[in-house]
């Protein structure tokens, strides 16, 4: 669908969901600075631009200070030119089921930054909820 | 290398206690060194394993308050947070400790307060653990348990009611446990009826938040004969990580951390899976029994389940798991439950564990941190 983005490279969207390459041709998302056999990423992948697969999912009643209830989270496949890489989510809805067919979708705040025991500044909100393809 | 033993070992009540840390670690602290008749200032090293102190209640620096409370000065002190396996990690500490020639009387103690903050708090301290990427997600390890639930019925094709039998067995083995948080039977309707928490486990699939505490003396076997004339042994224990990320695992029914550290102790043990009498596994979740039976060796992958539903490890089954109530009946005080862990398998082997007591001469703890991110498996055997 696309080539590899350089690391640091801030082309493209201004939102991306980006996994990392590594040198065996393997994927993370996220990405790790050091990846299979200890080696450097050579590249990024954007995933927004990719559907998923949903491997499993769960409905959370019982949710935390500044996240909302329920909370749908799926854990998701996808296939990047034949290479498997997974991602944990927010669903968009709660009618979901294993092997639905998801696709990215843009959130400003998934959870109220401040609202929970970790720093604000220490990490981004901003995110990919899966919504599924129709 | 000398053998390392476990000469004495004590846990408080678990449960909602109206003390605070300090004073939990102190009251298990004391109540082992009666147990094994030793002076505090016999104590050369003193470990504390907990999670979040700081975060719980805002003590920090509890090895040296422990060690001047139980008037143990000038003994080396450490913390050890390795999350909710930081008991197990203790449990390795305070054995290198011994093992390496650096001490020939360690104590170990583990601890948390956790009831005095509400369920949703005390549920974000324990996700602090996860990554940016799943933490701004709400994710939990509840939803963790739940997401794996769902894995392993479909994968495997268990029946819902499989995990509502943990759950009822494990009740069941705590109302003979005085220390246990919850010392009465559920049945299988009101498991299974219970609200739902992360579908589709529901609230008596889950172990309760807890405060209380558990220890543990350690000596070289040479010196262990000089307190006592039965004690234990560790005759074999590993410790591993699996990915902090985990969804990145190839197969999420399967926790690489539990495969690796058992492998690490059978093999110093010279044991396996088979030669383990008695097993206390890390029931945070009903799903981690399943999965942890299966990952240290005790059943083929995918048939787990099948032997909660045969009565294989029922207290008077082939192969007892969780004779103590585990965490679900007995409680989860993150810090103090690896050693609680341990504290169960040293009285089955040397036959202290009165109503509870099943047949065992080699038995197993299975500590895991995270949702499998951090784990220490630890096998005793009993000397007399």
């Amino acid at each position: 669908m696309n080539e590899d983005r350089e690391l640091e490279s801030d082309g493209g969207s201004d939102h991306v969901m980006e996994a990392y390459r590594y040198p065996d041709g393997s994927l993370t998302y996220p990405g790790h600075p050091l990846g299979p056999g200890g080696e450097e990423p050579t590249g990024t992948v954007d995933l927004s631009e990719y559907v998923a697969e949903v491997i499993t999912w769960t409905t959370s009643t019982a949710t935390p200070p500044g996240v909302r209830q329920p909370n749908t989270l799926a854990i998701v496949e996808f296939d990047v030119e034949g290479e498997p890489v997974r991602a944990i989510g927010q669903v968009t809805t709660e009618e979901i089921e294993i092997g639905d067919e998801v696709r990215p979708v843009y959130c400003q705040e998934l959870r109220e930054p401040g609202a929970g025991i970790r720093e604000p500044a220490s990490q981004e909100w901003d995110g990919f909820r899966f919504e599924p393809v129709e | 290398m000398e053998r390392v033993a476990i000469i004495g070992a004590s846990m408080t009540q678990f449960g909602q206690r109206e003390e605070w840390i300090r004073e939990l670690l102190s009251e298990a602290g004391q109540a082992c060194l009666e147990d094994a008749g030793v002076a505090p200032d016999a104590i050369e090293h003193l470990y504390v394993s907990n999670m979040a102190s700081g975060e719980f209640e805002g003590q920090t620096g509890i090895p040296n308050a422990l060690a001047h409370d139980l008037s143990a000065i000038p003994a080396y002190t450490a913390r050890i947070d390795q999350t909710s396996s930081s008991g197990g990690a203790g449990v390795y500490a305070a054995w290198q400790s011994v093992a390496s020639g650096a001490s020939e009387m360690t104590m170990l103690v583990g601890g948390e307060k956790m009831t005095h903050r509400s369920t949703a708090e005390a549920t974000d301290v324990i996700a602090s653990l996860t990554h940016p990427v799943e933490y701004k997600h709400g994710v939990t390890l509840p939803s963790f348990a739940g997401l794996t639930a769902r894995a392993y019925l479909e994968t495997y094709d268990a029946p819902r009611e499989s995990l509502g039998k943990v759950a009822v067995k494990n009740h069941r083995n705590g109302v003979d446990n005085p220390h246990a948080q919850f010392q009465k039977e559920v049945d299988l309707d009101t498991v299974l009826e219970s609200p739902v928490v992360a579908d589709p486990l529901r609230l008596y699939d889950f172990c309760p938040i807890t405060d209380g505490s558990a220890a543990l003396l350690f000596c070289p076997e040479s010196v262990a004969r000089e307190y006592a004339d039965e004690y234990a042994v560790v005759s074999g224990i590993g410790g591993a990580t699996d990915t902090h990320v985990v969804h990145e695992r190839a197969d999420p029914t399967t926790m690489g951390g539990v495969v690796n550290s058992s492998e690490q102790a059978y093999e110093m043990a010279d044991m396996r899976p088979e030669d383990v009498d008695v097993a206390e596994l890390h029931d945070m979740f009903t799903i981690l029994e399943f999965l942890q039976s299966e990952d240290l060796g005790f059943f083929e992958k995918g048939e787990g389940w099948k032997a909660v539903e045969e009565g294989v490890t029922d207290r008077d089954g082939e192969l007892p798991i969780n004779t103590s109530g585990g965490l679900k009946s007995k409680g989860h005080p993150l810090g103090a439950s690896g050693v609680a862990q341990v504290y169960e398998i040293y009285k089955q082997v040397v036959g202290e564990a009165g109503p509870r007591q099943v047949k065992a001469e080699a038995a197993l703890a299975c500590n895991v941190g995270g949702f499998g991110n951090c784990v220490t498996t630890t096998i005793l055997e009993g000397q007399q």
